[in-house]
């Protein structure tokens, strides 16, 4: 795992906000800007999608960004790719070493088939997602495949894949500086019933740089 | 290799062989099942599946990967759609396993792999790529860019190191190798006949894909894909309701 850390001036930031647990965040990142994530109590899992902010139907695509980089794992140095071949943005830093591509978001459906039906009701990021992009006339079929920083899913050689306990702690945080315009769409994830937020989803804070 | 049991006579409501590097496009009705023959062994045949009633629903990939706790798709495995439901189930398989994790090439990816190979000069043999066919396909159905999802690669392994890297099975392509998907909703498949993304061999040889759409028989009560978790099971309570079931499920 590569842990790199960039030293910003956080008084030079545009935007400083917090984030709090089970609410979604919507913002266009210019080329060039930098977004910084921070996972404030550790273990808190922070769904996210990009989109090209001129073609909304120019995404994120998990599955080009891991083929792309020949590993699942994203981390400092990985570009994600766009469905047209694109790079959105580039993780410039990370203190946590490793963020999760495969496992997707909790949606009240698939809450229903792995932990019950009685979790319907339950907030989901599927439902931020939705609120995210709803004010931009995106819906359903805008929904993607997502990353999910500071989440921990092994996958072992025998194919087995879980969604076990974080490697994330207080304070760690990843940076993605945008290399074309681009669309971010968070849910800082409320799921309850299982260890992607430790049990206990909580804030994180988010910083945007001017290009260096 | 084993072999999936004989199709019985009377049974096949359709069957086509879709050409090396085409696409095929087929709603498949709720208890019909989808043999889908691998003829050259080329490992060539991507999946996306969408309900065929309301296609804003669709395959999951990590959905099916996480609620089943695997990245091996065979026999007892189902595909889950993205709204908790399950769109196919996999009755039979002779590959072993099949990939989602890898999703499909397009044009760049095909032309970095195999250079250049333009309608211009090689007419239909030119290399088609899986984005492309897809776009030509779903837009049949009124879908397009919004509706590509990482796909099922039918017959091609991809394994996982610990450290994450993404590593190509040999091995797994076999001439006559087949997969049994039963429709558990009305579903639109598309499918594409090209090359695994993945796939390291150096020429562009997509193979013939051989489709045969039959009425299998009811699943049984102890259907293996149906019982084998509290997941799936619960996913089917879930499609059932989307059905009306004469046994509704009622939740407390």
């Amino acid at each position: 795992m590569t842990v790199t850390e960039a030293a910003r001036d956080v008084a030079r930031a545009r935007l400083d906000e917090t984030v709090g647990p089970g609410e979604p965040w919507t913002h266009v990142l210019a080329p060039g800007e930098v977004l910084r994530i921070v996972d404030i109590e550790g273990n808190q899992a922070v769904d996210t999608l990009l989109y090209n902010a001129e073609d909304h139907e120019d995404r994120y695509s998990a599955a080009d960004t891991i083929r792309a980089q020949g590993n699942i794992f994203l981390t400092t140095g990985s570009q994600l790719l766009s469905s047209e071949g694109n790079v959105l943005a580039t993780i410039a830093g990370d203190t946590c070493g490793r963020h999760d591509t495969s496992g997707g978001a909790c949606s009240a459906e698939s809450n229903t088939c792995r932990f019950g039906h009685h979790t319907r009701p339950m907030h989901n990021c599927r439902d931020n997602f939705l609120h995210g992009l709803a004010p931009l006339g995106m819906g359903k079929r805008d929904l993607v495949p997502n990353i999910n920083f500071f989440m921990n899913v092994p996958v072992t050689p025998d194919g087995h894949l879980d969604i076990v306990d974080g490697i994330s702690r207080p304070g760690a945080f990843v940076e993605l500086r945008a290399e074309m315009p681009t669309l971010v769409v968070i849910s800082n994830c409320p799921q309850l019933n299982n260890p992607c937020n430790g049990w206990n989803p909580t804030p994180i804070r988010l910083l945007v740089w001017p290009p260096d | 290799m084993p072999e999936l049991p004989v199709i019985p006579a009377g049974t096949v409501l359709w069957e086509e062989t879709v050409a090396p590097g085409a696409y095929w496009t087929r709603v498949v009705r709720r208890g019909d099942t989808v043999r889908i023959v691998d003829v050259d062994g080329a490992g060539a045949a991507s999946l996306l599946a969408f309900n065929a009633d309301e296609p804003s629903e669709r395959y999951n990939a990590p959905d099916t990967v996480k609620i089943q706790n695997t990245i091996l798709l065979t026999t007892g495995r189902v595909l889950f759609s993205d709204l908790g439901r399950v769109l196919c189930s996999i009755t039979g398989d002779t590959a072993g396993r099949h990939d989602t994790l890898g999703g499909f090439g397009n044009a760049a990816t095909t032309l970095e792999r195999y250079g250049p190979g333009r309608y211009l000069e090689l007419r239909n043999a030119y290399h088609r790529n899986a984005r492309d066919n897809f776009v030509a396909a779903l837009g049949r159905h009124g879908l397009g860019r919004r509706d590509l999802v990482p796909s099922c690669n039918l017959f091609a392994g991809v394994a996982v190191e610990p450290d994450g890297t993404l590593r190509w099975i040999d091995g797994v392509q076999a001439p006559g190798a087949a997969v049994d998907l039963r429709a558990e909703m009305n579903v639109l498949l598309a499918l594409s006949a090209t090359p695994h993304v993945l796939d390291p061999r150096p020429t562009y040889a997509p193979g013939s894909v051989r489709v045969t759409v039959w009425r299998g028989p009811a699943p049984a009560a102890d259907d293996p894909c149906r019982t084998g978790t509290e997941e799936a099971v619960r996913a089917f309570e879930n499609t059932a309701a989307l059905f009306s079931s004469p046994e509704p499920v009622v939740h407390a």
